[in-house]
């Protein structure tokens, strides 16, 4: 029997296995959350919280697409004051959270990343890359100086580790990764949903009640993966891999491209919450195949390729 | 994918109520129980029950005036168009010799397909159609040529058949007869009291539950009771799932912003 281990450590965050669901992604209610880690996930990730409950949009808020789909909640959440005793039920059973959360300002994410951090999540992800919100919340995270200072707001008040998720729609995503590392991330999740639109030809307009949406799912992985090749050669924080990762396949070539775990969302909808083991049992088969002891092992093994 | 979807006839069921007819290949393979999403756009896009699943003919939506959307379908006329997606969710399971279906309100609307699925098997299921008054009693003349007299009317107002809910029609039934199946579709508060009836006499349910569904595809959590999403682990829950749930099931649900608040209904 080899000592494989699908462990991994996240700047301190010890998780069993490095799958974990995509924020917004059944995130919104306790129990989902306890079913995505009973489905194999090493750790959960909340909905984004923010400071008062939201909402989100009216439907059409998604639609399929070729490839993927394509949505706008809209940051629906309750308010992170009262996800607090869902993050404590979760917490409770062992199950590692990851709080998700945002803000319209650097003191709502200071304030609400404090908030978190008292709650007890095991890590934060700082979202400042939802690309349906910008009307009202702006997208912080479209350039570097904004970067830098919510993480370094948002550092200065947590506990755990923070991360920070960013987003596909920049112009160079390793500048603005850079200034996150700057700001005292502990690591980087990247990517967000990459910013698309439908139009329905019948009706002549456009579907999404928010006119445009985020694209996620497979038709999002190639551009996801570069974004973690080029963060993970700009940065020396952990990078999580994230979209359109459907199976290990996808998974592993994330971590060859530098992610250290990666978090799966759209695929559920196809493959159902076992989507975890699945890619878990997977990368176990890959990492014994080909003489890897661990996940670290196969980390960024792409980068030296070149 | 969103697709178009044609109103061909338009049939008002009472003051607040029409069904809309259209042809859709997909709609016309679902299975009773499913659902669609309905986009009206310029509007908003909601979820609603199969009123008619007819394979390779037409299928139709039950409509009551509720809200801004569903006012905007009530007044739809011939040839309007509306977009679709779906159908989704797991539907009825059909089993049981002698069941019994209870409607409340519109929640006829997805047990019609239902009895006609179990009259296609040689059997003749017990429905209890009922409503507030009985000028809201929907899909009368077609349940009657379906089932004669194993359609029991009720009205809350006593203005035709039982007077009282269609719980309490239910309740007495059980009392009189014996069912093997239940199922039920209609106010949340009236399929509460079936399920416990049910359950005290040992006979398995299935009930249609509604939460707010936004995604459809069992990825947003918008809709979720308990464990389960409602628009992709149901609409139908069996009598093991909605013990799970029980504690929610006829008290609490999420608002849009995922808070908890009461059911009223």
């Amino acid at each position: 029997m080899s000592q494989l281990s699908l462990s991994v450590d996240i700047a301190g965050l010890r998780l069993r296995n490095p799958t974990m669901n995509a924020a917004g992604v059944l995130g919104i209610s306790a129990p989902l959350l306890k079913r995505v880690y009973e489905g194999g996930a090493g750790a959960v990730v909340t909905k984004s919280l923010g400071p008062e409950p939201r909402s989100g949009h009216l439907n059409p808020t998604m639609v399929i697409v070729e490839g993927g789909v394509l949505n706008a909640m809209g940051l629906p959440n309750p308010g992170a004051e009262y996800f607090v005793s869902a993050i404590k039920a979760l917490r409770a059973e062992g199950i590692p959270v990851i709080a998700s959360f945002f803000g319209a300002s650097i003191d709502d994410f200071r304030d609400v990343a404090e908030l978190l951090s008292e709650a007890g999540a095991d890590a934060l992800e700082v979202n400042v890359s939802c690309p349906n919100v910008q009307e009202e919340l702006g997208m912080l995270g479209a350039d570097c100086l904004n970067t830098e200072k919510v993480t370094a707001a948002v550092k200065e008040v947590s506990k755990p580790p923070v991360f920070v998720k960013l987003s596909p729609n920049v112009t160079d995503i390793a500048e603005i990764a850079k200034a996150a590392e700057l700001g005292g991330a502990d690591a980087i999740t990247a990517v967000n949903t990459l910013k698309g639109m439908a139009i329905d030809a019948d009706f002549r307009r456009p579907i999404l009640t928010n006119v445009t949406g985020g694209l996620s799912g497979p038709a999002l992985k190639s551009v996801a993966l570069r974004c973690v090749w080029d963060v993970a050669k700009a940065v020396e924080v952990p990078v999580i891999g994230c979209g359109g990762i459907t199976n290990w396949r996808d998974a592993v070539e994330f971590m060859l491209a530098g992610a250290s775990a990666v978090e799966v969302g759209t695929a559920i909808r196809e493959r159902g919450f076992g989507v975890y083991e699945e890619i878990t049992t997977g990368i176990e088969g890959y990492l014994e195949a080909n003489g890897f002891g661990s996940v670290k092992g196969i980390v960024g093994l792409a980068q030296e390729a070149i | 994918m969103m697709r178009t979807a044609v109103i061909t006839r338009v049939l008002r069921m009472a003051p607040d109520m029409v069904t809309l007819y259209f042809e859709d290949e997909e709609c016309s393979k679902a299975s009773p129980g499913q659902y669609a999403m309905i986009w009206i756009p310029g509007g908003e896009e909601i979820p609603m029950s199969l009123s008619t699943i007819n394979p390779g003919g037409e299928s139709s939506l039950t409509v009551r005036d509720v809200g801004e959307a569903t006012k905007t379908l009530c007044d739809m006329k011939e040839g309007d168009k509306v977009g679709i997606r779906g159908p989704f969710g797991i539907g009825y399971t059909i089993t049981g010799d002698s069941p019994l279906l209870v409607a409340g309100g519109t929640g006829v609307a997805s047990l019609a397909p239902l009895a006609e699925a179990f009259v296609e098997r040689g059997v003749k299921p017990t429905f209890i159609l009922g409503a507030k008054t009985e000028s809201d009693l929907a899909f009368r003349d077609r349940l009657e040529n379906l089932l004669g007299d194993s359609v029991v009317l009720a009205t809350d107002d006593g203005s035709c058949g039982f007077e009282g809910f269609s719980s309490q029609c239910a309740e007495k039934l059980m009392d009189e007869r014996s069912f093997d199946a239940v199922y039920t579709c209609g106010p949340e508060l009236m399929m509460v009291a079936v399920f416990d009836e049910a359950e005290s006499r040992g006979i398995p349910v299935q009930a249609s539950l509604e939460r707010y569904i936004k995604c459809a595809h069992g990825l947003c959590g918008s809709c979720a009771i308990g464990p389960y999403r409602v628009c992709m682990d149901g609409p139908v829950f069996d009598s093991e799932k909605l013990r799970e749930v029980r504690e929610d099931f006829g008290s609490r649900k999420m608002d849009p912003t995922g808070k908890i608040v009461g059911v009223d209904h």
